[in-house]
């Protein structure tokens, strides 16, 4: 029952209920059975993966399950509290990571916070680049002034083909180990991001409205 | 070797997984159902006339006495003022959030004692929360399953609209336990009604789950393969429902009846019976084209021709609002409506035939009815009731249907989870102080896609004290959002700068308090002491199980490890536990539990240190360090993309002490 989540290391750990020896990576006791707490590992290595900004998402999706249906507290209902307990940190950790490699601005922040570069994501940030800048005060303008549905999906679209270019440039800026480049269209999908959520907001306000 | 040796997952000890047969419930505004899963097939539980269908209705006798469902119900018309319905509407409220009902609730409603917390209903002269009239059907839906299956049951999967947000969830749970029931796990009722496709009828692929019911409206998308059921995204609306359109009709007819000159003005009372009559028109124009109805009140009577054209046009906004959530979710998830292999229908007013072209039109395809969509989602909880107690191999991994963040300055909203998060989850972030010498910070914790406070659903206010003094801006407070399985949210908060941390675990405070909830335990009459010894009773019968088969496990695999005497010793003690657990001594059972566990830690240490000669050696330094990290739990919410979603904050309320 013993395997490695990543990058395998045999050092030995005790294992929290039999206290018999483990290796790190193990996710169950090769003696007692019982699950062991997760490790504090990357979303790259949780799931398996090189440290690529292409990701195989189907793949993701089948890691993703396989680990879960094993590791999720559901799997524990007669067994202890504590393994409980265990399973649902372990189940956090997958979600997590699982969120972080599909999500392709998540999954950039990371490989940038790899690579000792600060992550432009959940910083507010004000936008340094001037041309994102002018465009960015652009269409919010053009949203606030669009009062019906198809005006705001005009902008949606745009916003949805930014998105989509800015995950294509990123892939190419990694691709070619670029982190400045890579870092900058990081901060313009993040704008685009919030755009689009300013975006579902307008487009509900309007609908409702309608209602 | 004289200690038995089990498998994992097999039981050693027969008290520890004795349980009877866990029922599912769907808790409808309108309805409720109860199903069991025992056999083969799922089992949908009936009266006598074979009406699966528990109105949500109960009165309450001058005597004392409750009445549930159908009797109830008729009473709705002769004695409303005793008579309560579509209370799962009020799950989780407090009287200042119902003012968007307005009007839609024919009962009294009045504001807690404390502020902030749920509303109370006036009936008879009872002032009643929520919760207790929750816990009334709950009892009554229970009592169904008992005299079918004739055993006690005592516990339950309880559905909830996905919609539902952690007040109204926590509400719920909290009714159940008053009913005497445990609730194995609150599955969102979209998700159970997939549940209850994807193993009764093996339907597998990208689903879309349309649920519209008398009170709540919810979308789920979800991707069923090979027993793991992933919910993709979700949305809706927990106050939208069969019961608007029943209202709408309502106005209609009362407009027509002033244009006709008539002037009594309905009482609640009245206004309960209007609605009874309007539902059952509504229902009559599902399958007829017209219809001309009669109502007197007051000595007056009117007449109100209404034909199924008339009656689309007055909901079609509302259903339009059903579907631009639909699109949301979609979109949330990645999909066009095109890519979705099915449009399963749940909930009574997904009959009226308007529902079903306009699902047709956005998806391209017939919506499936195959299961019926009153039934369904019991179907499903039942499933799921007889997967968790059985550990059978189907998985539900559900999303949380809104964000939930912290107030910071200017009534702004750090959200701190995002809506469709894959559940269980943790996340934390940092926040700081900004007044200097600042010693406590005031957390609100809001539900809720809008940017300001104000816009979203307050789930409670915690205070964080004895912070260090220090200037502003220089405190580290770590908050951590976490929400189980069952989508219910702990906040923690702890400071650490000074490598002192006060921790701090919140329930946020809406809804009962605990004193409350301890009162109408005590009251219920439900043996509550007892449940709760029982379990803690079971619980340590679980952990002695878990010890034994570890001890077991170890002794097979490195017995040479322990002396003569220490065996005999674990033995002997072993022999005592499995005695102990076949009583009912809890203290007893823990007792000799710990002794085990310390009398068999030199053996422990012996197998560790022994690992340790053979393979440190072996191994470079780094990765010996990499296992010294910070404790792996801790880190498990946030991973280590956590840095992603750490940023310093300032929370909108300083506070000193």
């Amino acid at each position: 029952m013993t395997e490695a989540a990543g990058g395998d290391s045999g050092a030995p750990h005790a294992c929290w209920s039999c206290h018999g020896p483990i290796t790190a990576a193990a996710l169950f006791c090769h003696v007692c059975g019982a699950v062991q707490p997760p490790r504090p590992l990357d979303a790259f290595a949780r799931l398996g993966f090189p440290g690529r900004f292409e990701v195989d998402a189907a793949e993701i999706d089948k890691r993703y399950r396989g680990l879960q249906q094993r590791l999720h507290p559901d799997r524990f209902t007669k067994r202890s509290p504590r393994e409980r307990a265990i399973a649902e940190s372990q189940a956090m950790s997958l979600n997590d990571a699982y969120e972080t490699l599909k999500d392709p601005l998540k999954r950039a922040a990371l490989l940038l916070e790899r690579a000792g570069r600060s992550s432009p994501i959940g910083e507010n940030r004000t936008i340094q680049d001037p041309a994102l800048l002018m465009e960015a005060m652009e269409v919010r303008e053009a949203l606030a002034a669009a009062t019906d549905l198809a005006a705001v999906e005009a902008i949606g679209k745009r916003a949805a083909a930014e998105d989509r270019r800015c995950i294509e440039a990123l892939g190419a800026a990694f691709g070619a180990g670029e982190l400045d480049k890579a870092s900058r269209q990081l901060t313009a999908l993040k704008y685009w991001r919030k755009l689009a959520e300013e975006i579902r907001g307008r487009r509900a306000a309007i609908a409702h409205g309608a209602g | 070797m004289l200690l038995q040796i089990h498998e994992p997952g097999q039981t050693p000890t027969p008290h520890a997984t004795e349980r009877g047969v866990a029922i599912g419930i769907d808790l409808g505004t309108t309805n409720s159902v109860v199903a069991i899963a025992a056999g083969e097939t799922p089992e949908v539980l009936r009266d006598e006339n074979g009406k699966a269908l528990v109105p949500s209705v109960v009165a309450y006798g001058e005597d004392g006495s409750v009445e549930v469902g159908e009797g109830a119900r008729r009473r709705l018309l002769d004695d409303p003022g005793a008579v309560v319905g579509s209370i799962k509407r009020l799950m989780g409220r407090a009287a200042g959030e119902l003012k968007h009902l307005g009007g839609t609730l024919p009962y009294e409603v009045e504001p807690a004692d404390d502020q902030g917390g749920m509303v109370r209903i006036r009936v008879q002269d009872r002032r009643l929360s929520p919760v207790e009239v929750s816990a009334d059907i709950l009892r009554a839906l229970r009592a169904r399953a008992e005299t079918s299956l004739g055993q006690t049951v005592t516990e339950a999967v309880v559905t909830v609209p996905a919609y539902f947000d952690d007040a109204a969830r926590s509400a719920t749970k909290d009714a159940a336990r008053l009913a005497g029931l445990t609730v194995l796990r609150l599955v969102n009722e979209p998700t159970a009604a997939a549940l209850a496709y994807g193993l009764d009828k093996g339907a597998e692929g990208l689903y879309a789950i349309y649920d519209l019911g008398g009170g709540t409206f919810d979308i789920s998308l979800l991707r069923l393969e090979k027993g793991v059921f992933q919910v993709l995204a979700t949305g809706g609306d927990a106050a939208l429902g069969g019961d608007d359109f029943d209202h709408l009709i309502a106005e209609r007819f009362l407009a027509e009846r002033k244009a006709q000159g008539l002037v009594h003005r309905p009482s609640i009372g009245e206004a309960k019976q209007v609605l009874a009559a309007v539902r059952l028109a509504k229902e009559c124009l599902s399958t007829q084209e017209r219809g001309e109805w009669r109502i007197e009140l007051g000595g007056e009577t009117s007449r109100h021709a209404l034909d199924r054209a008339t009656v689309e046009s007055l909901i079609r906004p509302l259903l339009a609002r059903t579907l631009s959530i639909t699109q949301s979710a979609l979109e949330d998830a990645g999909f066009r409506p095109t890519e979705v292999q099915g449009v399963v229908l749940v909930g009574g007013s997904t009959r009226l035939p308007l529902v079903r072209r306009e699902l047709g039109t956005l998806f391209g395809r017939e919506p499936l009815a195959d299961i019926d969509p009153d039934e369904v989602v019991a179907v499903g909880a039942a499933l799921q009731a007889r997967a968790l107690t059985r550990g059978e191999g189907t998985l539900l991994l559900d999303v949380t249907p809104l964000s939930l963040g912290i107030e910071t300055m200017g009534g702004i909203v750090e959200k701190v989870i995002p809506r469709n998060s894959p559940i269980p989850v943790a996340m934390a972030q940092e926040f700081t102080t900004y007044q200097d010498g600042q010693t406590g910070m005031l957390l609100h914790v809001v539900q809720g896609e809008r940017e300001t406070v104000a816009e979203c659903r307050s789930l409670g206010r915690f205070e964080l004290k004895g912070i260090p003094p220090l200037t502003a801006g220089a405190a580290r407070i770590r908050v951590t959002f976490a929400v189980d399985a069952d989508g219910l949210l702990t906040v923690s908060a702890e400071e650490k700068t000074t490598g002192v941390s006060a921790a701090i675990e919140v329930k946020p405070s809406y809804g009962l308090g605990e004193d409350e909830m301890a009162r109408m335990l005590r009251e219920s009459m439900e043996h509550a002491q007892e449940d709760m010894e029982r379990r803690l009773l079971i619980e340590a019968r679980v952990e002695a199980e878990r010890v034994l088969l570890a001890l077991a496990a170890a002794l097979k695999a490195e017995g040479e490890l322990a002396t003569p005497e220490e065996r005999a010793q674990l033995q002997n003690l072993a022999h005592e536990i499995r005695k102990a657990a076949a009583g009912a001594d809890r203290d007893l059972i823990n007792g000799l539990v710990e002794r085990l566990e310390e009398t068999g830690r030199p053996f422990a240490q012996r197998r560790v240190d022994r690992a340790l000669q053979g393979a440190l050696a072996g191994h470079r330094l780094d990765e010996v360090e990499a296992d010294m990290a910070p404790d792996a739990r801790a880190a498990a919410g946030s991973g280590s993309s956590g840095a992603a979603r750490t940023s310093s904050r300032v929370p909108a309320a300083p506070r000193n002490d």
